[in-house]
């Protein structure tokens, strides 16, 4: 075989961006690496979802009656504020991304605070359906103990919601631990326009939140 | 550096021994637990399934024992080897051990690891840190599924189908939860060789200069990220059936046991080209340089690994042809299955085609990828008997399909994985073994393969149920002859164990290209150093070219 040995620019030592790793050979492969990882990982996560959206399909056709009559006990107008608080929080992820690729420190920080509030008001706004649920007894599988009149498959119905609404809420919490994190690094100066690849990926991965509240809010609020 | 023409053949002496290597930069057990080279990596994930083989096979070895005879006694003995509860858990972790702690990682998280990046001629994977992680997810999935055997033990068989895996006791919540952290470790894997592939790849390498192993990996990491989350969620949902009742699979709680079986299929179908991919690679890395010449078909070879890859998600139907799914779903099903044995055929025929008029060398390695020509052969053919709608019905849990998976798997992965650990092994260590116990050990893995499994296949087509415990006295020869077979496979596996590891005595004694091998990883010293190569290499050929340096390569 033959191939020939060059020291590529950027393989020296000296001259680096302090954030380019050394098994790079520029900072544009790393980023490219990083989007296509990360593109990779929001793969699997929809697939992951994608398990308990077939479930929840499969088993809404088979009780349809049931999930209908159970999906009463939602509040819409809560279901409705929640998606306004993340549809909002995703533009001010965007905006965020954009700050700190033109260099814009403040606004980034004060953006990633906004969005990191939005969650957190989504989060409250759970906490209280939850506790309106819990209080109720219309939890999943075993411990559901609802007393008033109800179809017997109803419990499936709250199976799903707290599975497909729990789930989702720990990605909006794993979220808000990323997010805080960016909060952090962005006020120490550690993005610019040369380099702001988590800020990115983490707006990436919220997006991705958002997206799959989307498709839950009518799946379990707006059942017809 | 200039030209580096590496000739077949150069022996030790020719090239100066290395100084400094992967191995010996940093020394200590923490520069090992903390490191985030590749090579290093590969090799601690090569260690862990070595002991999580050891572990499986041994169970493997305890169940053919208690098989030997129908009472499940030897040598007078007033009780039997295993009782019925033990033998149902030991080989269903058996089952378990060997699909998630084996043979998923095998190939590409040990032996891709270290090999990828050098082929490539990148560095690194393009996330070395995930890749340690994914390490560390490894382990203590390893430890969850272990500590499941100590902890009551499952008797589901690996597939934990419902309503069984729901209702019986023992610690199968503990085992699925530890399949599902494994399967973040193969999905983390996954998406560091894509990015790799599509980001690393040296200067003047396209997608039609890489090497076959590489596509082959790719193709496997393509199932790894989009099959494995979808065995996540059904996991959990498993478990949350036991724990909370949530129904879905409860038919009594107007959910469906079958749909457990669709989920759990759509991804352990795909999960078993997870397996068979790799070896396939490392056969089409095999063939060139044994044959010294270049592989022929390669585009067709590349192109049939994204079709298994592609084709995989949509024959999972195929394992519950007996499940009551419709019958217009199995004979979709059944006619989609057939279509895998297109682009498996054709690898095999390329592989032939390149033995064909090539200067064939039989050093050990050779001598596994020729065994797993047969042997995948075998299991390949028979797997058309199973998607055959009609006789599926005759066959299904039968030991027919005992014999036909264990000739994919280990007569295809685990013969192509043995071999290429032989094949890598002087540049992983920097130490040639001994040749004349390797082909020792290759004859009787081969030997008693097909006495244990080769009897499987009569058994099963007589009737013999699989994970029975008791059987007719009629079958008693059949099956003391696979069990004597399981003697000869397993002193065949233990001198190939001793062969390799005893050649780790030695100084280094490897040379950089000991096979005449024509990828990048061979143009690296052996053991490589940890940057792997001094500069960045630049492709100027294409891959398996023969020809002397000088002459044109042709399009």
């Amino acid at each position: 075989m033959s191939m020939t040995v060059v020291d590529t620019p950027g393989h020296g030592h000296h001259g680096h961006d302090p954030n380019q790793q050394h098994h790079f050979a520029s900072m544009a492969q790393q980023f490219d690496s990083a989007k296509i990882g990360m593109w990779l990982f929001l793969a699997t996560e929809i697939l992951l979802f994608g398990g308990l959206f077939v479930g929840y399909g499969i088993m809404q056709g088979q009780h349809a009656e049931a999930f209908k009559s159970a999906h009463h006990h939602l509040d819409k107008r809560l279901g409705f504020l929640n998606t306004v608080v993340l549809l909002v929080s995703s533009w001010t992820m965007v905006m965020a991304v954009y700050s700190a690729s033109v260099n814009k420190r403040k606004a980034t920080v004060i953006l990633l605070i906004i969005t990191l509030l939005c969650a957190g008001t989504f989060m409250v706004v759970k906490y209280f359906e939850y506790s309106h649920k819990i209080h109720d007894g219309l939890l999943p599988g075993k411990y559901f103990s609802y007393k008033g009149p109800h179809l017997e498959r109803e419990r499936m119905f709250f199976s799903f919601y707290f599975m497909m609404t729990g789930l989702h809420g720990i990605h909006v919490l794993l979220g808000m631990v990323a997010i805080s994190w960016l909060i952090f690094r962005a006020n120490r100066g550690d993005f610019s326009s040369s380099w702001y690849t988590p800020v990115d990926l983490v707006g990436l991965y919220w997006h991705l939140v958002d997206l799959i509240w989307i498709y839950l809010f009518p799946l379990l609020y707006l059942i017809q | 550096m200039g030209h580096v023409v590496s000739a077949p053949g150069k022996t030790a002496a020719e090239s100066p021994r290395p100084q400094k290597n992967y191995l010996n930069e940093q020394s200590g057990l923490w520069s090992w637990l903390t490191t985030v080279d590749h090579k290093r990596i590969g090799i601690m994930y090569l260690i862990g399934i070595a002991i999580a083989f050891l572990l499986g096979g041994l169970m493997a070895l305890l169940v053919r024992l208690t098989l030997l005879t129908p009472d499940h006694k030897i040598f007078g003995s007033s009780t039997p080897i295993l009782s019925a509860e033990a033998y149902n858990q030991v080989f269903t972790l058996h089952g378990a051990i060997m699909v998630f702690l084996f043979i998923i990682p095998s190939v590409p998280a040990a032996l891709g690891n270290f090999v990828l990046p050098l082929m490539l001629g990148a560095k690194d994977v393009a996330f070395p840190r995930l890749n340690l992680v994914s390490w560390y997810i490894y382990v203590i999935g390893a430890i969850m599924a272990v500590a499941s055997i100590l902890l009551g033990g499952i008797d589901t068989g690996w597939t934990f189908y419902t309503p069984y895996s729901t209702t019986t006791g023992g610690a199968v919540t503990l085992m699925t939860m530890a399949a599902f952290v494994l399967g973040f470790s193969s999905i983390f894997t996954g998406i560091n060789f894509i990015a790799t592939v599509h980001k690393l790849r040296a200067p003047g390498m396209g997608w039609f200069q890489m090497p076959l192993f590489v596509w082959g990996i790719y193709s496997t990491a393509i199932i790894q990220v989009l099959a494995t989350p979808v065995l996540g969620i059904t996991l959990v949902l498993l478990a949350l059936e036991r724990v909370f009742n949530v129904g879905i699979f409860d038919a009594r709680l107007g959910g469906d046991p079958v749909l457990f079986q669709h989920f759990f299929w759509f991804y352990s179908h795909p999960a078993v080209y997870i397996m068979i991919l790799p070896g396939m690679a490392i056969i089409s890395e095999l063939m060139p340089t044994f044959s010294r010449k270049t592989i022929f078909g390669y585009r067709a070879i590349a192109f049939s690994s994204i079709a298994i890859a592609l084709i995989s998600f949509i024959v999972w139907g195929h394992h519950m042809f007996v499940s009551g799914q419709s019958q217009m779903a199995s004979v979709i099903f059944s006619f989609l299955t057939f279509l895998v044995a297109i682009p498996s055929g054709i690898k095999v025929l390329n592989w032939v085609a390149t033995m064909y008029k090539g200067n064939v060398s039989l050093e050990a390695p050779m001598l596994y990828a020729i065994s797993f020509l047969l042997l995948f052969s075998i299991g390949g053919l028979t797997g058309l008997f199973l998607g055959a709608l009609s006789t599926d019905v005759h066959l299904t849990d039968t030991y027919f399909i005992v014999a036909h998976f264990h000739y994919v798997m280990m007569g295809g992965t685990v013969i192509a994985f043995i071999g290429g650990l032989h094949y890598w092994w002087p540049k992983m260590t920097g130490r040639m073994y001994n040749e004349f116990w390797a082909k020792v050990a290759c004859a009787l893995t081969f030997i008693g393969f097909n006495m244990t499994f080769l009897t499987q296949f009569f058994l099963g087509s007589q009737g013999m149920p699989r994970r029975y415990y008791n059987y007719l006295d009629q079958f008693q020869p059949l099956h003391a002859f696979s069990t004597f077979g399981s003697w000869v496979l397993g002193l065949g596996l233990f001198i190939t164990a001793g062969c390799l590891l005893a050649s780790l005595r030695k100084p280094y004694d490897a040379p950089d290209n000991p096979w005449g091998g024509t990828t990048l990883e061979w143009a690296t010293q052996s053991p490589p150093i940890t940057h792997n190569f001094e500069g960045q290499p630049v492709l100027e050929r294409e891959p398996y070219d023969y020809r002397p340096v000088g002459a044109k390569v042709g399009h």
